[in-house]
C-alpha cells in the first residue's frame, strides 16, 4: 500500500491555484446528489433512531415520552431475550461463515483448474440461487422442508426410514444453515473465482517448473493470494449472519412454535416495534444490535489487517 | 478552461436534477390518506371520499354496493394485509402521527390494544350508542365500554364442531357431546383402526385455544378502558388448567395432533381425512370449502360444541371483526357513517354471506328466515345456522381481552409449544405465560392486579 501513499503525497503539497479551487467547487456539486440522499435517508433516521432509543413510552402511558437516559441501553444488555437471540446468531456466525466460505472457495478453487464447457454452466448453476430473492427462496424451502409435500418423506422412505422433522426445535437451526448456504455460497464463490482470474499464470509456470504440484498451488500460492478477498466476504458473512431477520422471519410462518417472534435479535426488534408498539426499544434493540456488529466488523478487521492489505 | 468548467458545472446541474426527479419519483407513492388510490371504482366523484382499510374477501362488491347506493359518500377502498400485516400498519402510522386510514377493519380481540394508544374515536358521538338493539349482545359487549363504543361489529364466530360423518359412520362411533365423550370417542376411532387423529390441538391457535378455556369459565383479563392504567392478568386460573389439563391428556396419549394451524400442511390435513374433527367457528365453513386437495368422498356435518356441563352449556366465539374510526381522520363524521352503513342492509349482507361467508352480528339478518333457513351444500344441505351456529350466537356473552393482546397471545403460542415439546404439565405453561405477562405489563406502566 506504500505506493498508492506516493500517490496521494504530492497532490497534497502542490500549490492550489485560483483554477483549481474554483474547479474544486463544482466537486462539491457532485457529491451534493448523493450527500443529500446520504443525509435524508441515511444520517436522519439513524439520529432519530438515536433520539428515540434514549426515550421511553409505555403502551400505560401512551403519548408521553419521557427522557431515560441509558436506561433502554442497560435493560437490552440485560434483557435475557435479546441476549438468547445474540448467542443464538453468534451460534450461527459460528457455524454459517466457515461452511460457507469453505464451500464457495473449493468450488471457485476447482472451477479456476477446470476450463471446460461444464465448468461455465457449473458456475452458473452455484451462483443461480444468489438471483433468487431471499424471501422466495426461504418460501421455497418451506415447502421441501414440509413433511406432508416436501420430498424427504419419498426419498426416505425408499430406504425404509421415517424422515426428520427438518421445522422442529432441534433442527430447524440446521434447516436454516442449509437455506442460508444454499442461498449465499455461489455469490462468495464468484468473487472469490473473479480474484484467482485475476492472478497472473506466469505464477503457475514459475510454481509448476519449481515442482509444486495442483494441491500446493492452491493452497500455497492461490489462496494466499486472494486474502484480502477472503476477508472481504467473511465480513460480509459475518454482518449478514448478525443480522439474520429474513429467512426465519419467513419460516417462521410454517414453525411458530420452533421459531418464535424473538428467534434473533433483528427479529426481536421487528416484533417489538410492529407488534407490540414499543417503537422506543426497538430502537435501542437495533441500536445496540448495530452497534454489536460494528465492533464485531472492527475486530475481525483488526485481526486480519495483514491478510486484508489495509494495513 | 472557463467554458470547459461551466461546461462540466451545466452537467453537474443536469445530473442534480435528474436525482431530484428520481426522488420527487420516489416520493410520490406516499400522499396523504385524502388522496390515497382507491382499489375500487369512485361512482360519484364529486362525494366526500372516506378511506377505508380491509380485508374481508368479496369486499369489492360490498364497496360497489354502498358507493351505489350513497350520493354524498363514497368508499375508498384499501387492502392494507390481513390481520398482523394491517395492524403493523396501523401501528407504524399511529406512532407516525400520520397515513392512518378513517375507517378500520379491526378484529374484536385487538379494539383494547388501540383504544389504549387512543387511536380509536369514540363512536358514541355519532349516534352510535342507538344501534345497541339492532346486534348481538356479545359482540356489542365486546366493541362497548360503558357508554363509550369503539367500533361496529360486522362478522362473527361462534363456534360449533365440523365433523366427517363419513368417519365417524365407517369406526362406528357416536358424535360427541361432552368434552368426556369426545375423549371417548378420540380412544374409540383409535381402536376402531381410524389412522388419523380425532382433531388437532394446534399450539400456535391462541385465540381457538382462548375460546376453549372460555368455554370453561375462564376470564383472563380485567380491563376497562374508562381506567387505561389498570389492568386485571389472571391467565393461571383452576378453569385454564383444568381445560389444557384435559388436551395435554389427549396429546400424551397420542390421540390428538399438534401441528401448527393455519399452514399449508395443517390445511391439507384438515380436508385429507387426517382428522375426523374440526373444531371451528362459524367462518369455518367457509374456510373449509377453500381448501383444495379435499378428500372426495368426505360428507361433513355440523353440531354444536361439546360442552363441560350439558345441564348448563356456555357458547363461546373464535374471531370476528368490526369497523372503527380512526383519531387521525379529518372527517370522523362522515367516516362513522360509513363504518355504520358498509353492512347493514339485507342486500350488502346477502353478499357478505353469499360471497365472503361471514357471519353477520347484524341482527336484522341473523335473525331473517333466509339467513336461518340456508341450506349449505357443502354440509349435504344441512341448515347449519339453525341448526348450531344461531345458538351458539345468541348465547355469547362478549370476553374482555388485553390492551396488549399481540405479546399475550405471542407468550402463550411459545408456553404451549415448550409444553408439548418438553412435556411438561399444563399449570407451569400457563403459570409462565402469567409471570410474563405480569412482569411486561408492569413495565408497560399498568398497575397490575392479579
Amino acid at each position: 500500500m506504500s505506493e498508492s501513499k506516493s500517490v496521494v503525497a504530492p497532490s497534497k503539497s502542490r500549490p492550489t491555484s485560483k483554477i483549481a479551487s474554483r474547479r474544486q467547487r463544482w466537486g462539491y456539486v457532485y457529491v451534493a446528489p448523493f450527500a443529500a440522499v446520504f443525509a435524508v435517508f441515511l444520517v436522519l433516521p439513524l439520529g432519530y433512531a438515536l433520539w428515540m432509543s434514549l426515550h421511553n413510552k409505555g403502551i400505560a402511558t401512551a403519548g408521553r415520552s419521557v427522557f431515560v437516559g441509558a436506561d433502554n441501553y442497560v435493560k437490552a444488555f440485560t434483557d435475557p431475550v435479546f441476549l438468547e437471540g445474540l448467542w443464538r446468531v453468534l451460534r450461527f456466525v459460528l457455524v454459517m461463515v466457515p461452511v460457507q466460505i469453505v464451500v464457495a472457495l473449493v468450488a471457485a478453487l476447482l472451477l479456476d483448474t477446470l476450463a471446460t464447457r461444464l465448468s461455465k454452466a457449473t458456475r452458473l448453476l452455484i451462483f443461480v440461487p444468489y438471483a433468487i430473492p431471499a424471501v422466495i427462496g426461504a418460501l421455497m424451502w418451506g415447502f421441501l422442508y414440509s413433511p406432508r409435500f416436501g420430498p424427504a418423506g419419498d426419498l426416505f422412505g425408499l430406504v425404509g426410514l421415517t424422515a426428520p422433522n427438518f421445522l422442529s426445535s432441534a433442527n430447524v437451526f440446521g434447516s436454516l444453515v442449509n437455506i442460508v448456504t444454499w442461498q449465499w455460497v455461489g455469490y462468495y464463490m464468484i468473487i472469490i473465482y473473479a480474484a484467482l482470474r485475476s492472478i497472473d499464470p506466469s505464477i503457475y509456470e514459475a510454481a509448476v517448473l519449481d515442482g509444486a504440484d495442483g494441491r500446493q498451488i492452491a493452497l500455497r500460492i492461490k489462496v494466499p493470494m486472494i486474502s484480502s478477498s477472503m476477508v472481504m466476504i467473511v465480513v460480509f458473512a459475518l454482518i449478514g449472519t448478525l443480522q439474520f431477520f429474513t429467512e426465519p422471519q419467513v419460516l417462521r410462518s410454517s414453525a411458530m412454535g420452533a421459531i418464535p417472534t424473538d428467534y434473533t435479535p433483528n427479529m426481536y426488534a421487528f416484533a417489538t416495534a410492529f407488534n407490540y408498539s414499543q417503537f422506543n426499544y426497538a430502537s435501542t434493540l437495533a441500536f445496540a444490535l448495530g452497534f454489536l456488529v460494528f465492533v464485531g466488523s472492527y475486530v475481525f478487521l483488526f485481526l486480519t489487517r495483514k491478510q486484508s492489505g489495509l494495513k | 478552461m472557463r467554458t470547459s468548467a461551466r461546461r462540466r458545472g451545466v452537467a453537474a446541474a443536469a445530473a442534480m436534477a435528474v436525482s431530484a426527479v428520481g426522488l420527487a419519483a420516489c416520493s410520490g407513492g406516499g400522499g396523504g390518506a385524502a388522496e390515497a388510490t382507491c382499489t375500487n371504482e369512485i361512482k360519484q366523484p364529486d362525494a366526500a371520499q372516506v378511506t377505508v382499510w380491509a380485508w374481508y374477501p368479496a369486499f369489492d362488491k360490498i364497496v360497489d354496493n354502498f358507493n351505489e347506493t350513497h350520493t354524498d359518500l363514497q368508499v375508498c377502498w384499501t387492502n392494507a394485509g390481513q390481520g398482523a400485516d394491517e395492524y403493523n400498519k396501523f401501528q407504524t402510522a399511529i406512532e407516525a402521527g400520520t397515513g392512518a386510514p378513517d375507517v378500520i377493519m379491526l378484529e374484536a380481540e385487538v379494539l383494547p390494544t388501540f383504544t389504549i394508544l387512543e387511536s380509536l374515536v369514540d363512536l358514541s358521538e355519532y349516534g352510535a350508542a342507538e344501534l345497541e338493539g339492532d346486534y348481538t349482545a356479545g359482540s356489542w359487549s365486546d366493541v362497548s365500554n360503558g357508554d363509550a363504543v369503539y367500533a361496529i361489529p360486522v362478522d362473527g364466530g361462534p363456534m360449533g364442531l365440523l365433523y366427517r360423518a363419513d368417519i365417524f359412520e365407517e369406526y362406528g362411533v357416536d358424535v360427541p357431546t361432552t368434552w368426556d365423550e369426545f375423549a371417548t370417542a378420540a380412544q374409540d376411532l383409535r381402536d376402531a383402526g381410524f389412522e388419523g387423529s380425532i382433531t388437532d390441538f394446534p399450539t400456535n391457535g391462541a385465540a381457538l385455544n382462548y375460546a376453549l378455556f372460555a368455554q370453561n369459565g375462564w376470564e383472563p383479563f380485567q380491563y376497562d378502558a374508562a381506567k387505561p392504567t389498570e389492568v386485571g392478568i389472571n391467565v393461571d386460573s383452576p378453569e385454564a388448567e383444568e381445560v389444557l389439563t384435559y388436551w395435554k391428556g389427549l396429546i400424551d396419549d397420542d390421540l390428538v395432533a399438534t401441528e401448527d394451524a393455519f399452514t399449508t400442511d395443517y390445511n391439507a390435513a384438515l380436508v385429507d381425512g387426517t382428522y375426523a374433527v374440526y373444531l371451528a367457528a362459524a367462518w369455518g365453513p367457509g374456510y373449509l370449502q377453500g381448501l383444495s386437495e379435499a378428500d372426495a368422498d368426505a360428507e361433513w356435518r355440523a353440531a354444536p360444541l361439546p360442552q363441560w356441563d350439558p345441564e348448563n352449556p356456555v357458547q363461546v366465539n373464535w374471531g370476528g371483526s368490526t369497523f372503527a374510526v380512526t383519531t387521525q381522520s379529518e372527517q370522523p363524521e362522515a367516516a362513522a357513517t360509513v363504518a355504520k352503513e358498509l353492512f347493514n342492509t339485507d342486500e350488502a349482507w346477502k353478499l357478505g354471506v353469499e360471497d365472503a361467508a361471514l357471519w353477520p352480528q347484524w341482527k336484522p339478518m341473523l335473525e331473517s328466515d333466509w339467513f336461518t333457513g340456508l341450506e349449505a351444500p357443502f354440509f349435504g344441505g344441512q341448515k347449519i345456522n339453525e341448526d348450531v351456529f344461531l345458538d351458539a350466537a345468541k348465547g355469547y356473552e362478549g370476553f374482555s381481552f388485553s390492551p396488549f393482546q399481540v405479546y399475550a397471545y405471542d407468550q402463550q403460542t411459545q408456553a404451549l409449544f415448550d409444553m408439548v415439546e418438553n412435556d411438561t404439565d399444563a399449570g407451569t405453561a400457563l403459570s409462565t405465560v402469567q409471570d410474563g405477562l405480569v412482569q411486561y405489563a408492569t413495565e408497560q406502566g399498568f398497575t397490575v392486579t392479579e
